[in-house]
C-alpha cells in the first residue's frame, strides 16, 4: 500500500524575473514500511522533494498525497497539526534546541498531544533507550557529541510515533563510524518498528542501507535502482 | 502552561542579557511604585484636608508672610468661628535627612481648631504654660526616641534667633495623634510667644497662613472673599481658600506633582520599551532556526507567535511584580524618614494593579513585532539560515 503518492509534481521557484524549476512533474509511489534513499547532484532538488512529502511546502501544480491526505491546499495550521502526527524529521545538523536538556528536546512534539507531563517524560525516556541514550537524558546537546545529538534527534522524530521518517543528509555531518551507527538504527526503525523511512544522501553507503534508491537530476527522477 | 519550560530557557539562554534587562526593567518599576506613591500622599494630603477650615496665605507668594495683626482683623470677619497663625519653621534635627515639618503656634486655639489631633488636656496645659515647650506627633517622637522632658535642639535656617544664635531649644511636654489618620500633615509643634519674642526683631510679628475656621462651611467661599477683601489694598494683601484648595495651590507652587512624575515615568517607560524590544528583536534573529525548527515538528504559526509574545510578557511581567515588590519594601523603609514631609505614603492597592498591568502592556508592546515576525517566519528558508 503506498503512503506516498505523487502526481505530476512541479515546484518552481520565483527569483525576481527568473523562474526556477527545481522539480518538474515528479510521479513518484513509496510504500509503507519501504526505507528510500533519495540520490542525485546539489541542486537537483531531493531537499525540495522531501520538503513536499513532508508538508513543509506546497508544490507549484501536481498532487501530493502523503498518510492518505492530500496535502495540496491545506492551510498552514492544518499541515503544521498533520506533521505533527505522521512526519518525523531528522536534519543534517540535529537542530536540537541547545537550551533543552535531551530529555525536553525529545519531549517537544509531546507537547501538542494531550499527554500529562508524567506521560510526556516517560514517553521521551522509551525514545532515548530505544536510540541507547537513556543515560544522557539530563545532559544538553553542547554535552553531547555529533553521533549522540543526533541519537537524540532520531528521539525525537519517533516519540510521536509517525508512520514516516523524513532524514535530510543525516549522517552528512558524522564521521564513517558513528554515521554507520546512526544508519544502523534508521535500519533497525524501519525493519522492527515498521517505520516508512525517506532519506536524502549525498553518500551511496549510507545509500546502502536503504532498500532502494532514487536518482533526481535537475528537478527529475532519471532511475531507481534495487 | 505545557510550554512554560520551553519559555523559562529560552528567557535565560542568554543570562548575562536577560539579567541586564530584567534589572533595566525592576528598577523602571519601582521607580513607577515609589514616585506613585509619593504622588499618591500629595493628592491624598490634599483630599483629607478638612472642608471647614480655610487657609489664609500671602497673595503673592509663600515665601512673602503675612503680619500677626491681620488676625484680629481676620477674627471679626462675619462668619470665623476662631482663627490661629501657622509659622513655617523650616530648621534641621540633627542631620537634613531628618526632615520632617516645624510650626510655632498658639497651642490652645490651635488645638481647638485641629480637632482632629488628640492630646492630653494636662499635656495641653504644659505647651500652653512652658515657654520652651513643644509637642509632637506620637510617631515621630517614636522614630527619634524622645521621652517627655527630653531637650530637642533645632538649628534654624530660616529664622535666627535675637542673640544672633541659630540653635533653637525646646521641652518635649507632650505627643499627640491624628484621628483616624486623617491629616497627612502632623508637625513639631511649639509654643508661638517664646518664638517671636526671641527671634531676631526686625522679624518679629511675621506668620506664614492664618488658619481660620468657619461657622457654615457651606459659606466657605463667601467668607474668604470677605477675607481678602479686608487686605486688598493693604500692602500685605492676601489669598483664602479652603484648606484642601490650599494645599492644592501649594503642590502648585512645587510644582504640578503628577506631571512631573508622569513625564520621569513615561521617559523612563519609552526607554525600556526601546531597551526591552531590542532584547527581543536579538532573541528572535538568534533562534530563527529554532522557530523553524518547532514548526517542522508541527508548533502551528500561532503558538510559535505565543511562545514568543508570552516571553516577553514573562521578561515585563516579571520585572515589573518585581520592581513594584521591591518599591513596597523600600516605601516601608523609607516611609517613617518622608511622612514627616509627605504624610502617609503607602503602596496602594491601584498603583500595584496599574504597575502590573503596565507592565503586562509593555511585554505585549514590545512582544507584539517579534511574535508577528515568528508568526509569519516561513519554515523552508528559515531551516536554510
Amino acid at each position: 500500500m503506498s503512503i506516498v503518492e505523487l502526481q505530476q509534481v512541479s515546484r518552481h521557484f520565483t527569483k525576481g524575473r527568473q523562474t526556477v524549476e527545481v522539480l518538474n512533474g515528479i510521479d513518484l509511489n513509496i510504500e509503507e514500511g519501504d526505507f528510500l534513499a533519495l540520490m542525485g547532484p546539489s541542486g537537483s532538488g531531493k531537499t525540495t522533494l522531501l520538503n513536499l512529502i513532508g508538508g513543509l511546502d506546497q508544490p507549484t501544480s501536481g498532487s501530493v498525497e502523503v498518510a492518505g491526505r492530500q496535502l495540496v491546499g491545506l492551510s498552514s495550521r492544518k499541515l503544521a497539526q498533520w506533521r505533527s502526527r505522521n512526519i518525523g524529521f531528522i536534519f543534517q545538523f540535529y537542530n536540537l534546541l541547545p537550551i533543552l536538556s535531551a530529555r525536553r528536546n525529545v519531549e517537544l512534539p509531546l507537547l501538542l498531544t494531550r499527554l500529562g507531563g508524567r506521560q510526556r517524560r516517560r514517553n521521551a525516556d522509551v525514545a532515548l533507550t530505544i536510540v541507547g541514550l537513556a543515560d544522557r537524558a539530563s545532559h544538553k546537546p553542547g554535552e553531547l557529541s555529533g553521533g549522540q545529538q543526533q541519537r537524540v534527534a532520531i528521539a525525537r522524530a519517533i516519540v510521536a510515533d509517525p508512520r514516516i521518517l523524513v532524514c535530510d543528509e543525516p549522517t552528512g555531518d558524522l564521521d564513517r563510524e558513528t554515521a554507520d551507527e546512526i544508519l544502523d538504527l534508521l535500519e533497525l526503525l524501519n525493519r522492527e518498528h515498521g517505520k516508512t523511512i525517506i532519506m536524502v544522501t549525498h553518500d551511496p553507503k549510507a545509500a546502502s542501507h536503504a532498500r532502494h534508491t532514487l536518482y533526481l537530476d535537475k528537478g527529475n527522477l532519471v532511475r531507481e535502482a534495487a | 502552561m505545557k510550554s512554560f519550560p520551553l519559555i523559562w530557557s529560552n528567557l535565560f539562554r542568554r543570562r548575562v542579557r536577560t539579567f541586564l534587562t530584567l534589572f533595566s526593567i525592576i528598577a523602571a518599576f519601582l521607580l513607577f511604585g515609589l514616585l506613585r506613591s509619593i504622588a499618591g500622599a500629595f493628592e491624598m494630603g490634599v483630599n483629607v484636608a478638612g472642608v471647614d477650615r480655610l487657609m489664609v496665605s500671602p497673595k503673592y507668594s509663600m515665601v512673602d508672610g503675612l503680619p500677626i495683626s491681620h488676625l484680629a482683623q481676620i477674627e471679626a470677619v462675619e462668619g470665623v468661628a476662631e482663627a490661629t497663625h501657622m509659622t513655617w519653621f523650616g530648621g534641621t534635627y540633627q542631620n537634613p535627612t531628618n526632615f520632617f515639618p516645624k510650626f510655632p503656634v498658639q497651642p490652645r486655639v490651635y488645638f481647638d481648631l485641629y480637632s482632629e489631633y488628640i492630646i492630653d488636656p494636662l499635656q495641653l496645659d504644659a505647651f500652653e504654660r512652658i515657654r520652651t515647650a513643644a509637642v509632637a506627633p506620637a510617631d515621630l517622637a517614636e522614630q527619634y526616641g524622645w521621652r517627655i522632658g527630653d531637650r530637642i535642639p533645632i538649628e534654624g535656617d530660616i529664622w535666627l534667633r535675637g542673640d544672633g544664635s541659630d540653635l533653637w531649644e525646646f521641652e518635649l511636654v507632650g505627643t499627640y495623634t491624628v484621628r483616624d489618620d486623617e491629616s497627612t500633615f502632623a508637625s513639631f509643634l511649639f509654643n508661638y510667644e517664646y518664638f517671636d519674642e526671641a527671634r531676631i526683631p526686625e522679624t518679629q510679628g511675621i506668620v506664614s497662613n492664618f488658619v481660620v475656621r468657619v461657622t457654615d462651611p457651606d459659606q466657605a467661599g463667601e467668607i474668604s472673599a470677605r477675607i481678602d477683601a479686608q487686605f486688598e489694598n493693604s500692602i500685605n494683601p492676601t489669598r483664602t481658600a479652603t484648606e484642601e484648595e490650599a494645599n492644592r495651590q501649594f503642590a502648585a507652587q512645587v510644582g504640578d506633582i503628577g506631571l512631573i512624575m508622569n513625564s520621569i515615568l513615561s521617559a523612563v517607560f519609552f526607554t525600556i520599551l526601546l531597551l526591552t524590544a531590542n532584547t527581543m528583536t536579538q532573541a528572535l534573529r538568534e533562534r530563527i532556526p529554532e522557530l523553524a525548527v518547532l514548526k517542522t515538528l508541527g508548533f502551528t504559526d500561532r503558538r510559535v507567535a505565543l511562545l514568543v509574545l508570552l516571553e516577553s510578557v514573562l521578561l515585563c511581567g516579571l520585572g515589573g511584580a518585581l520592581g513594584i515588590a521591591m518599591s513596597g519594601f523600600a516605601l516601608q523603609a523609607l516611609g517613617p524618614e518622608l511622612e514627616g514631609f509627605l504624610g502617609q505614603i503607602e503602596m496602594t492597592a491601584a498603583t500595584t494593579l496599574s504597575g502590573v498591568g503596565i507592565a503586562l502592556l509593555l511585554g505585549v508592546v514590545v512582544g507584539l513585532n517579534p511574535a508577528l515576525s515568528a508568526r509569519r517566519l516561513q519554515v523552508v528558508e528559515a531551516l536554510r539560515k
